[in-house]
């Protein structure tokens, strides 16, 4: 039972990061730009791909440092023709602009790489588990947790030492006073949205040797990213990542007792909290 | 009477004269009647979300889950309750308007992309338990096993189960009513309290308005409405699944209200129709329909910001 128990605690933490992951871009792009990105698990599952296909040619570690890159360099050009016109609109029209393209890029991976599932190679040493008692240990699994720990914590420190965080946190509060003295706010909000999809584009390479690699995958995964900016708090970054990792760790739990519920009691939670604290646990008062 | 109330006065007729003579003009131009039934009852979920998206200001994005209690109220009546179409109409809009009502006090306080974030997410409770609880709802095969029933009026029967036309007539009157509520909360002091804290909700605030509490009233209205349609949708499929619940399905209501115009009181109902008309028809010549209706999606926001409406609006002003 207790192995039972931590299985699924470890499981949800996994998923979790995913979720935290995935949340922390989007936080990014809806702080900074007040956008929506509904497309967002749309580029999830085009890292997936890109680096299925990138795979029999660069090999394991090529495509997980490539692909999120590729995927950012998508995103920018999807930001600079398309989303940059709406910048300063009713967010409602970016809200379906990126709704539209979610159904595109779903669409367009079963097109070119086929509705079934693809397996993903990942290094064999990778794997085997660690320990026989607590057989999900996998050295994948740990290196995951790893990677997304390295991922937040380079975000982070973007955010807290470089000149790009330092503006983009600032343009976060007030950016008509960070275009005033003289930051190019377009560029700004375009290198904001790559760091927000490379943030994804990597999830999704780490996801497809997890979950599989479906056209699905993004959709599935965008809800309870929305959840975890949600619990943790509009605005706060920190309160992303705590959201993320709270809600997967409670839908772990979740699944030891009461396996049906596994994905409400996301949305249990994010009532709660609603309730208690309409912010969310991190945010600012009366920012949104 | 002044020309442009003497121009909505014979736009409204012509609405009426359209949709009441549709059994007879439609197979003429190409469509089948259960075409013209579900532009009427997807066009009132799309007004029933223009209420709120065009006459309050907000901006929700979850009113499929609410379309999605009703239908499976309707159809979870007549399965398991009471072999009545009547019934199960009353308890689909009872379960939407419920749900509407309890939720509303969670997200009332929250605006703008906020607000549009927590109704997605609320949204898909909903989907879960659809899906989940299999036994009951059927889960991903939907609930089966049940069709609408004959009205029974007292003093005549009514056959809207094989009498296509009969259903039509009682969707239409279903949507008549509705669309009359709508209209007049619209024109009573309630209706244009909404419409000034769309404008500036500031100021409304400083009149001595209570917006969270009229924004709730707005949002259980809208509930409501829009679960009248999801109860008529699968009176009109015969069948319910979790798709009708799924955010999606929200995103397919909000641009149609976009596309026909958010700021005129039938143009939703006319981005039903081309939406319907237009989803008919690629997924009878793709596969790859959905990249098109993204692809609609995009076109309707970077060129039909307005909407058809909004837009010939603007050129007649």
């Amino acid at each position: 039972m207790t192995q039972l128990v931590l299985f699924n605690i470890f499981n949800g933490l996994i998923v979790g990061a995913f979720y935290a992951l995935m949340a922390l871009g989007l936080s990014l792009i809806l702080n900074l730009s007040g956008v929506i990105n509904f497309a967002h698990g749309g580029f999830l599952a085009i890292g997936g791909y890109i680096a299925f296909t990138l795979l029999p040619y660069v090999g394991f570690w090529g495509a997980l440092i490539l692909s999120p890159v590729l995927t950012a360099f998508l995103g920018i050009i999807v930001e600079r023709f398309l989303i940059r016109r709406l910048y300063g609109r009713d967010p409602l029209y970016s809200l379906l602009l990126t709704f539209g393209l979610a159904f595109i890029i779903e669409d367009g991976t079963r097109f070119i790489w086929g509705a079934q599932s693809l397996p993903f190679q990942v290094p064999s040493w990778l794997v085997t588990p660690l320990s026989g008692d607590y057989f999900f240990l996998t050295g994948y699994r740990l290196f995951m947790v790893l990677i997304v720990a390295l991922a937040v914590g380079g975000l982070f420190f973007i955010l807290t030492y470089t000149r790009l965080g330092i503006r983009i946190r600032a343009g976060t509060l007030d950016l008509e006073t960070v275009a005033v003295l003289g930051v190019n706010v377009r560029i700004l909000r375009s290198m904001n949205f790559g760091l927000g999809i490379y943030l994804a584009g990597l999830a999704g390479v780490l996801a497809v040797g997890q979950l599989g690699l479906q056209p699905t995958i993004g959709s599935s995964l965008i809800m309870p990213s929305f959840v975890a900016i949600i619990v943790g708090g509009l605005g706060s970054l920190p309160g992303t990542l705590l959201g993320g990792l709270l809600i997967g760790v409670a839908s772990g739990i979740t699944t030891v007792f009461f396996p049906s519920a596994t994905e409400a009691v996301m949305y249990v939670m994010m009532a709660a909290v609603l309730m208690v604290r309409p912010r969310g646990l991190l945010g600012e008062e009366g920012r949104f | 009477m002044n020309a442009s109330a003497l121009n909505k006065n014979a736009a409204n007729a012509l609405v009426w004269v359209l949709l009441l003579a549709m059994p007879f003009w439609l197979p003429f131009v190409g469509g089948y009647i259960e075409l013209g039934e579900r532009v009427v009852v997807l066009g009132l979920a799309a007004m029933s979300v223009n209420f709120l998206l065009g006459y309050t200001g907000v901006l929700s994005f979850g009113h499929a889950a609410y379309f999605g209690l009703g239908a499976y109220g309707a159809g979870m009546t007549i399965r398991y309750l009471v072999p009545s179409t009547g019934a199960g109409l009353v308890v689909g809009i009872l379960a939407g308007t419920l749900a509407g009502a309890i939720i509303g006090p969670l997200i009332i306080r929250l605006r703008g992309v906020y607000f549009a974030m927590v109704t997605i997410a609320f949204g898909q409770v909903f989907y879960f338990i659809a899906f989940r609880w299999n036994n009951v709802t059927g889960g991903d095969d939907g609930l089966l096993g049940w069709t609408r029933m004959p009205l029974n009026l007292g003093f005549t029967t009514v056959d809207i189960l094989h009498n296509p036309r009969a259903f039509y007539y009682f969707i239409l009157v279903i949507f008549a009513i509705s669309v009359g509520a709508m209209a007049w909360i619209l024109r009573s002091p309630f209706g244009r309290t909404l419409i000034a804290i769309r404008e500036n909700e500031r100021r409304a605030r400083f009149l001595g308005i209570p917006v969270d509490r009229h924004i709730w009233i707005s949002w259980v209205i809208s509930c409501c409405f829009v679960s009248v349609a999801g109860a008529l949708y699968a009176l009109l499929n015969n069948f319910v699944d979790p798709r009708a619940l799924y955010w999606t399905q929200s995103g397919d209501f909000v641009i149609m209200a976009v596309l026909g115009g958010m700021r005129s009181f039938w143009g939703p109902l006319l981005g039903a129709a081309i939406f319907v008309l237009l989803q008919d028809y690629l997924s009878s010549q793709t596969q790859n329909w959905m990249s098109f209706v993204g692809l609609f999606f995009v076109l309707v926001v970077l060129f039909f910001p307005r909407g058809i409406l909004g837009a010939i609006r603007r050129k007649v002003a």
